[in-house]
This record gives structure tokens, sequence and C-alpha cells, in this order.
């Protein structure tokens, strides 16, 4: 249990410290909606419409930004080669490290899209909705991504292949995600959609660490 | 599963191999053979479809050879992790840019079909969207082969990869369905006519088990230039050694 909290102080406070965790994933968020309006046209309308679809597949980019290092410092430094012999199971401490993650990256993500969500003259009454989506989705994002990281870690350009790796497994994710949204602006109940949402995060949490470890474990022999 | 364990051995897999291979070939070219003949020339056309309905007879096959590799690949996959079976490895290698090969077939095939029959190239469809997406899960498995040098620890790391994917794969066509059912299509597109007469049918299975038989002939010979290649490269570095020592 110690090794579980000083592993997930370790991490949250590297990644404030370096800045490459929440500050930069947000500024890239930022930026992504940013660059909306120049490539569509200032048309409140279709911006409007477009919102939802381009707040997630912006939160899908920032996830994937910090992933490459998420292993690989630690494979540089030396740290994976501790954790690999630390009598607390490397899944445990590759969950921790994945929640970490998460922490840093994908909830200020979610906190954040509501607001963005007004530059983006989003519905009012799909907010929280969306903002909810964000927050149960976002998860499966950074679990998958895990496992893509572990299968990279050991390679000189693994940043480009991570993400070939990563993005086609993360289609139900965003097509749930959405879902969640476009139920809202329907006006349906998205309680459905919302548990689909969730049962991916929980299947991405259940099978992400085994696949990981073994991947590194493997990597080793 | 004993026998399985004997074709470890590259020789004797490469003997078992040398004894099948003409066989197979001529098996292959009899199948299509008799299969093409019967798409082309014995097949009725679709009473409402025509003469495209011919572009079926490629198409159908492919896309069950684009699933069968996929399925093939798992199970050599489990075989490399749990077995460590060296031919498992070898043949994952040799399958991954075939069943890459028979997907873009079926895409490009469809594609073909879908412009006289739908009006366009290209349709945002469940089925489509969820071939595309095989597709471009077989690239990841060839582009992280590519990646890693040493052939054993890169078998491994696809091994996971390959089932991570084989997990994945039904949640995905799930999902896809899922969100083809939410957005309302332009218009209906249905398969013409009634179930499928034997007349189509016969050539149709011929057909399969053609791609199946040219399939395995394909996959035989990438394994033994992928057997012949690694051995090669041990002699260089055998040579290298000696020289430098």
């Amino acid at each position: 249990m110690r090794a579980i909290t000083a592993l997930l102080i370790r991490e949250i406070t590297l990644a404030r410290r370096i800045g490459a965790g929440a500050g930069l994933g947000l500024m890239f968020f930022l930026i992504l909606i940013t660059l909306v309006p120049f490539a569509i046209g200032a048309d409140q309308r279709l911006i409007g419409t477009l919102a939802p679809a381009i707040l997630w597949l912006g939160a899908l980019l920032a996830t994937l930004l910090g992933l490459d290092r998420l292993l690989q410092a630690d494979e540089d430094e030396g740290a994976l080669d501790a954790m690999l012999m630390s009598e607390t199971p490397l899944i445990l401490l590759l969950l921790v490290k994945a929640v970490a993650h998460w922490l840093v990256t994908g909830l200020p993500l979610s906190l954040a899209a509501p607001l963005l969500g007004v530059m983006l003259a989003l519905d009012p009454a799909v907010m929280l909705p969306l903002a909810l989506s964000l927050l149960i989705g976002t998860p499966a994002l950074t679990f998958i991504g895990l496992i893509g990281a572990a299968l990279s870690v050991s390679l000189k350009r693994g940043g480009l292949l991570l993400s070939i790796l990563t993005l086609p497994s993360a289609i139900p994710t965003l097509i749930f995600g959405v879902g969640v949204v476009k139920a809202a602006e329907a006006g349906r109940e998205i309680a459905t959609p919302l548990m689909l949402l969730a049962g991916t995060s929980l299947l991405a949490l259940a099978i992400a660490p085994l696949a990981a470890a073994a991947a590194i474990r493997l990597a080793r022999e | 599963m004993e026998r399985l364990l004997a074709l470890a051995n590259p020789a004797r897999f490469n003997a078992l191999v040398d004894r099948l291979f003409w066989p197979l070939v001529g098996a292959t070219v009899l199948a299509f053979g008799y299969g093409l003949y019967g798409a082309f020339f014995t097949a009725p056309p679709d009473y409402q479809q025509g003469e495209t309905i011919r572009i079926m007879y490629i198409h159908v096959p492919a896309a069950w050879l684009a699933m069968f590799v996929y399925a093939g690949m798992c199970a050599s996959a489990f075989g490399t992790l749990v077995f460590r079976h060296p031919m498992a490895d070898v043949a994952q290698k040799a399958a991954a840019p075939l069943g890459a090969g028979f997907t873009l077939l079926c895409l490009v095939t469809g594609s073909f079909w879908g412009r006289p029959m739908w009006g366009t190239w290209w349709e945002w469809d469940a089925r489509l969207t969820s071939v595309l997406i095989l597709f471009l899960i077989y690239l990841g498995i060839i582009a992280l082969w590519r990646a890693v040098d040493e052939p054993g620890r890169a078998g491994r790391a696809v091994s996971i990869l390959t089932l991570v994917g084989g997990v994945n794969l039904p949640i995905i066509k799930f999902s896809v369905d899922w969100w083809y059912t939410l957005h309302q299509p332009a218009s209906v597109f249905r398969m013409g006519g009634p179930t499928i007469h034997p007349a189509m049918l016969t050539p149709l299975f011929v057909m399969g088990l053609a791609f199946l038989l040219l399939y395995l002939v394909l996959l035989i010979t990438r394994m033994r230039t992928e057997l012949m290649e690694r051995r090669a490269e041990r002699l260089t570095i055998l040579a290298a050694s000696r020289q430098g020592g």
C-alpha cells in the first residue's frame, strides 16, 4: 500500500514539475479548439453542431500526447527495472501509473470541456452530459494507451507507432462518448450510452494492466 | 498436440511443406479454374443487380479470408505466448500482410460493386467501416513487426497486440453497428432478391475454397522465406563474430 501511494505521489509530482502532464495537455486542447474556427469558418451554428465531436477528438488527441513518455521516461532512467523487481505486482504499479496519468490529463480535460464548449457555441443543455461523458470515457483512453505505451516502450521511434496501435481500439469509446451527447441533444435518456461508456472503461481497466505488464515482461526475456 | 510440437523443428516443417506444396498449388489452380468459370459463365446474372453480381465471387471470399486470417493469427499468438511454439511466431509474421491484402481486396472490390449499385464509391456503412478498422488493425500489427528488430521479441509483442485486437474486434463491430443505427442512413441498401440460389451458391463456395487454398500456398511460401531469412541472418552474424574474434 505504501509503495502504491508513493508511486502515485511521485507520478503527480513529476507531471506537475516537468509540466508534461496537466498544463501541456490542457494547452494543447485549447489550441486545438482555437484552430477549429479557422478550419471550418466562423459559422456559429455549424461550430455548435460540431462541438461535441471536436471536444471528444481533442480529448482523444490530448490523452495520446503524454502517453509516449508514460513508460519511456521510466525505462530510460531505470525506474521500470526497479518496478519489475519490486514486491508489489507490476500490474498494480502500472494501474497506479495509468490512474496518475488520468488524474493529470483526463480529469482536467473533462473539467475544462464545458468551458471550452461555451467557446464552441455548444448547447448549454448538453454541457453536463458532455463533461460526464468525458469523465467516464477518458479513463478508457488512458488504459488503452497504456497497452500501446507498454508495447512501444523499448522502441526508438515509439511515439508515432503508439498512436497507430492505440487509435483503432479507441473507436468504441469515441462512439459511445459522442453518443451520450447526441442522446442528450435529441432529448433522449442518456443512461444507456453512459452505461455502455462505463462498460468500455471498465473493460479497458480490466485488460490493460494485465496486457501491459505481460508486454513489458516479455520484452525483457 | 505431439504432431504440432514435432513441427517446432524447422527442418521437419520444411520436409512436410515440401511434400504438400505442389499438390496445394495444383488444388488452388483447379479450384480457381472451376470457381472463376462458374462465376463468370455458368452462374446466372442477378435479376436486380445484373452482371455486377459477379463481383460478389471475389468480394465475399475475400471478406471471409480477411476474418479467417485474423482468427488464425489469434490462434498463432496464443501458440507463441503459451506454448512458445517457434513456428507459431513465424506463421503470425507471414500471415499479417496476407490478411491485410485480403482485407484491402475486400474493400476495393466492395467499392467497385458499390459504385454501380449504390451510386457511391464509399459509404460510411457499419460493415464497410468495420472492415476498414480491421484493415487499420492489420496495418498496426505489420508496423509493430517492422519496428522491433529481434524476431523473438517482436513475436511476443505482436502476439499481445493481436490478442488485444481480437478482444476488441467484436466490441468495435458492435459499437459501429450501434453508431450506424444512431445515424439514420440517407437511403436503405439491401442486397436485392431472395436468398441465394444454388446456381450462385456453388461457385461462391468453390471460390471461397480457392481463396483458402491460395492463402495456404502463400502462407507456406512466406513462412519458408521467413525461416531462410532468419537463418541467413544468423549465419551472417556468426561469420561476422568469427572474423572479429
